[in-house]
């Protein structure tokens, strides 16, 4: 199984128009992920990753290039494919429990929907708030939600998009913890975006590092320590200093390409 | 001090100085009654039942007023926030209507309907809707784009989209919708009333003009103030600040 080829992203660019000037957003981009694997795609902001984790999901769709899942080409959004935002996106007309059966009601019964609902909501310790309203319970705590959400219509492919990026650093690492543990249960394979060299080199099998203007692939990294891993060990700094490395230089060029504009104003 | 105890010290106040005024300047009743005179109005208009009647032909007609006020704002609501063309064309038209008070179209209504309650009715309707409609409207295009993207993801689309998603993420504009709608209602209930037929508080209280009954006028006038005032800060007011509230919109 670990070894099949899963998801495949093939000569991907995007470009967005603006006041009638082309601007290219992603260049190029080559990926190849293989099932049951945590991939996390790094970058400083404006490097795309998130618009790249959009045409994964199906909510934006590519200027070149095609994504494949398993084989088919990915058109839309589908329920093969789970998607947990920056901010939780939960219903807030609807209680915490109500919210995780919403992606599961209109293929099952309440009841079923309610157990299943119920599955997940332990998956992320938050058992004891079937009832709660989402703005009665913390951010960290929505955020739970919106991954036990994402995790009840059971998919091949879960999507984060910096899913803990507004969270506080102790919330944060409690939730690395769920999501590793999540990752090691259910065998899902997580493409995961964020611009933390700490989480990625904690969480992830493989780190796709991105650079900007435009958003191309610089490097990918593939880490082969056991977990869970503590964030202080040796080998771990060598590959974040690789990563600064690799990042300094895009944050020099993103500051040369400003001072230029100004420049030449 | 409470602020409730400030507002009762208030209106004593307030009475005091009406009552001190009127007694003090000898003023004629059928230019400004005493405040007891008023009371004294109140009071018989509710023991004789009239203006129990009154209030509730008032309610009668504004509950009808008001009930297809509703259900025409939230379709037209919907069908300008879904209808670019509909939004362009007959959205600017109902943006017009609303700087016209309801009233001004009562000749006309009177002429289409004759001199009865339907023609009421219609001031009544005339004014809700077009805040309804607005606030409806609003309401389905400021839907979070976050709650759409994430409701895709969860293969939502369509009807089914709209239905689960944009109209309960619209339910806040909705209640202020209906806030803004009642209190048009009321205001244009009163008007029409007072310019053409009865039974009702505004012709009662055109009524007791025309016989020189000021207390009478002002103690409608005191049932249509409080009328108001209960409602809104009794009933509206609270569902709004719950709503706000649970769809994560409070300001507090």
């Amino acid at each position: 199984m670990g070894d099949v080829l899963f998801l495949s992203i093939k000569n991907v660019n995007k470009s967005f128009t603006n006041n009638g000037n082309s601007e290219l957003v992603l260049s190029n981009i080559q990926l190849d992920v293989k099932e049951g694997k945590f991939v996390s795609i790094l970058g400083p902001s404006g490097c795309g990753k998130s618009t790249l984790l959009s045409i994964v999901a199906g909510l934006a769709s590519a200027t070149e290039g095609s994504i494949e899942l398993n084989g088919k080409a990915i058109k839309g959004p589908g329920k093969e494919r789970g998607m947990v935002f920056q901010q939780a996106a939960l219903f807030p007309w609807l209680t915490v429990e109500e919210n995780v059966m919403f992606p599961l009601l209109p293929d099952m019964s309440k009841k079923e929907a309610q157990q299943k609902a119920l599955q997940y909501l332990k998956m992320v310790q938050l058992s004891a708030y079937t009832k709660h309203s989402p703005h009665e319970i913390s951010g960290g705590m929505q955020q739970r939600v919106a991954i036990a959400r994402a995790l009840a219509m059971d998919p091949a492919l879960l999507l984060m998009d910096e899913p803990f990026g507004a969270l506080d650093e102790q919330t944060r690492s409690r939730l690395h913890e769920i999501v590793e543990n999540i990752f090691l249960e259910t065998k899902k394979t997580i493409l995961f975006v964020t611009h933390s060299i700490a989480e990625a080199l904690k969480l992830s099998d493989r780190i796709v590092v991105m650079g900007t203007q435009p958003g191309t692939i610089l490097d990918v990294i593939e880490l082969d320590f056991p977990r869970p891993r503590s964030q202080s060990k040796e080998e771990l700094i060598s590959y974040e200093e690789k990563i600064q490395a690799l990042l300094k230089s895009e944050i020099d060029k993103v500051t040369e390409k400003e001072q230029n504009h100004a420049a030449s104003r | 001090m409470q602020p409730a105890v400030k507002r009762i010290i208030f209106y004593v106040l307030l009475f005091a100085v009406w009552q001190g005024a009127v007694y003090v300047f000898q003023v004629s009743p059928s230019l400004l009654p005493a405040p007891t005179d008023v009371f004294a109005s109140l009071y018989e208009g509710f023991s004789n039942r009239t203006l129990l009647y009154d209030l509730l032909a008032s309610f009668q007609r504004l509950f009808i007023g008001l009930a297809i006020a509703l259900i025409l704002g939230l379709l037209l609501g919907v069908f300008l926030a879904k209808s670019k063309t509909a939004d362009e064309t007959l959205g600017s038209l109902i943006l017009a209507l609303q700087s016209v008070p309801s009233i001004v179209w009562l000749p006309l209504a009177i002429m289409w309907f004759g001199l009865n309650e339907m023609a009421v009715i219609f001031i009544v309707v005339l004014g809700a809707t077009i805040v309804m409609t607005i606030n409806v409207r609003t309401g389905i295009i400021n839907v979070p784009p976050l709650y759409i993207k994430a409701a895709r993801t969860m293969n939502y689309r369509g009807f089914r989209l709209f239905t689960k998603v944009t109209i309960p993420a619209s339910v806040p504009y909705a209640v202020t919708g209906i806030r803004l709608a009642w209190a048009f209602a009321w205001r244009a209930l009163m008007a029409g009333e007072l310019l053409s037929t009865g039974p009702g508080l505004g012709y009662s209280l055109r009524f007791a003009s025309d016989f020189g009954d000021m207390s009478r006028v002002i103690a409608i006038m005191l049932i249509i103030m409080l009328i108001g005032i209960l409602v809104d800060l009794m009933f509206f007011q609270r569902v709004e600040k719950k709503v706000l509230k649970k769809w994560g919109l409070a300001t507090d």
